[in-house]
């Protein structure tokens, strides 16, 4: 199985030369880290800035450049300020080549559930919604389970939705996933896992064709 | 050159009163219009509507007004990092609305442009939508948001002038220009107010026709919510 850098490392290789990428909190921000050096891709954060670089060195902080984790941050040359507006224009406007972002739950026909837990946690959707509406290409990165041992990929979500019909591929600590019109379809296992544990941890439909390879990363 | 510049704070909240509903420029607490945040919290206005993308945090922003109770309602897309919001929040004492990011943006801005609403496919499809009138265009289902109406929007801003011309700074851009002209008065405070003329014409992110008045603020704390840095090798 995978820890969370190994779900990050695989998610890394569908990022593509070119690619402007949103990453949300989380393990998808992790993604930043493994993506292969030969190629140009431009990082996202929705409040504001396109051309996010590492983080600053200790004392070189600036309290005017933060990420939508309100995280302190650098930028790359090329780099670009902008407003809220005008960020999610970016992302309504499908100008945004990709977005991986953390859920909850991830039903079977692609809806996602990651904001609210009625009467537990309620902090907010902050830009998830704007995302998983208009984005055409959106992985989510995430564990297969909950800390309950239960499934998160499932027929229906319980928890409030994020968006509809939305989820395309899922990369878990067990799995790569395909989100297709007949449910879940099983693409690649995490290493040393069977089909058969990813079976019994997923309570949606799950498709299984042919040999499942072992993913590579 | 029509003059926006006030003498002090007191000049430039004046008209605030309770029960009125006031836009926040600022991510986190990046960007937050720190003077006018205090200034509300000395002068202890009652039964506010605030408009912000966040809460602040329990003891900065807009978190000093929620510690006296000076907030009614907070219409924000992410309200994490507050304990006394969510304290608030659940005993029922605040009303909260938690509305998309991006839907926030736009609603400011299309009281800005004078829209009076737009259709967004965020929020489609859940709780956010219920209630509201939704349309599809071109096979996809949209949500009709309204613009939002406000009394006063507080702004911060990097450099400006008298004549209400304003530039941002990194990301503590993110709503503020948004909100300029979206209030009914539009009160901008900046770390630097230079002589007209200084700012170039081609580098100004908001023209002064947004902006009813300006001031310089006394201090700025600019605190960090989440340093986060790499070792030196």
């Amino acid at each position: 199985m995978l820890d969370k850098n190994g779900i990050a490392k695989r998610i890394a290789k569908e990022v593509e030369d070119g690619f402007y990428v949103n990453l949300g909190i989380g393990i998808p921000t992790l993604v930043a880290n493994y993506v292969r050096d030969d190629i140009e891709v431009e990082f996202q954060s929705e409040n504001g800035v396109l051309g996010m670089g590492p983080f600053p060195f200790e004392g070189e902080e600036d309290a005017d450049v933060i990420n939508a984790g309100k995280q302190t941050i650098t930028t790359l040359p090329g780099a670009s300020f902008f407003d809220s507006a005008m960020s999610f224009a970016m992302i309504r406007g499908k100008h945004v080549d990709l977005t991986i972002l953390g859920a909850m739950e991830v039903s079977e026909n692609g809806d996602i559930a990651n904001w609210k837990i009625p009467g537990k946690m309620v902090k907010g959707m902050g830009g998830a919604m704007d995302l998983v509406a208009s984005a055409e290409n959106i992985i989510v990165a995430m564990m297969h389970t909950n800390r309950a041992g239960e499934s998160k990929l499932l027929k229906n979500c319980s928890l409030p939705l994020t968006g509809v019909g939305c989820v395309k591929k899922i990369v878990t600590n067990m799995a790569v996933i395909e989100v297709t019109a007949k449910g879940f379809k099983l693409l690649e296992r995490a290493p040393g896992v069977s089909v058969e544990a990813i079976k019994n941890a997923t309570e949606g439909e799950l498709i299984i064709e042919g040999d499942i390879p072992e993913m590579e990363i | 050159m029509i003059n926006k510049k006030v003498a002090n704070i007191t000049e430039a909240l004046l008209g605030v009163e309770d029960n009125m509903t006031f836009m926040f420029g600022g991510f986190g607490l990046s960007g937050i219009p720190e003077n006018a945040i205090a200034e509300l919290v000395k002068r202890n206005i009652k039964g506010l509507t605030c408009i912000s993308n966040n809460a602040g945090v329990d003891d900065f922003g807009l978190g000093l007004l929620l510690h006296q109770k000076q907030i009614k309602k907070m219409v924000s897309s992410y309200v994490g990092e507050n304990d006394e919001f969510e304290r608030q929040m659940l005993s029922g004492e605040l009303d909260v609305e938690l509305i998309p990011q991006g839907t926030l943006a736009e609603r400011c801005r299309a009281a800005q442009a004078g829209f009076p609403a737009i259709y967004t496919p965020a929020g489609y499809g859940t709780e956010v939508a219920e209630g509201k009138e939704t349309r599809e265009f071109d096979g996809k289902m949209h949500v009709l948001e309204y613009a939002f109406k406000a009394d006063f929007a507080f702004i911060k801003a990097w450099k400006g002038d008298a004549a209400g011309n304003l530039i941002f700074k990194g990301t503590a851009r993110n709503f503020n220009p948004n909100m300029c002209g979206a209030a009914k008065v539009t009160v901008v405070e900046v770390e630097e107010l230079v002589p007209v003329g200084e700012l170039d014409p081609n580098q100004i992110h908001i023209p002064g026709i947004f902006v009813q008045r300006i001031f310089k603020g006394e201090t700025y704390e600019k605190r960090i919510e989440q340093l986060t840095v790499r070792q030196r090798v």
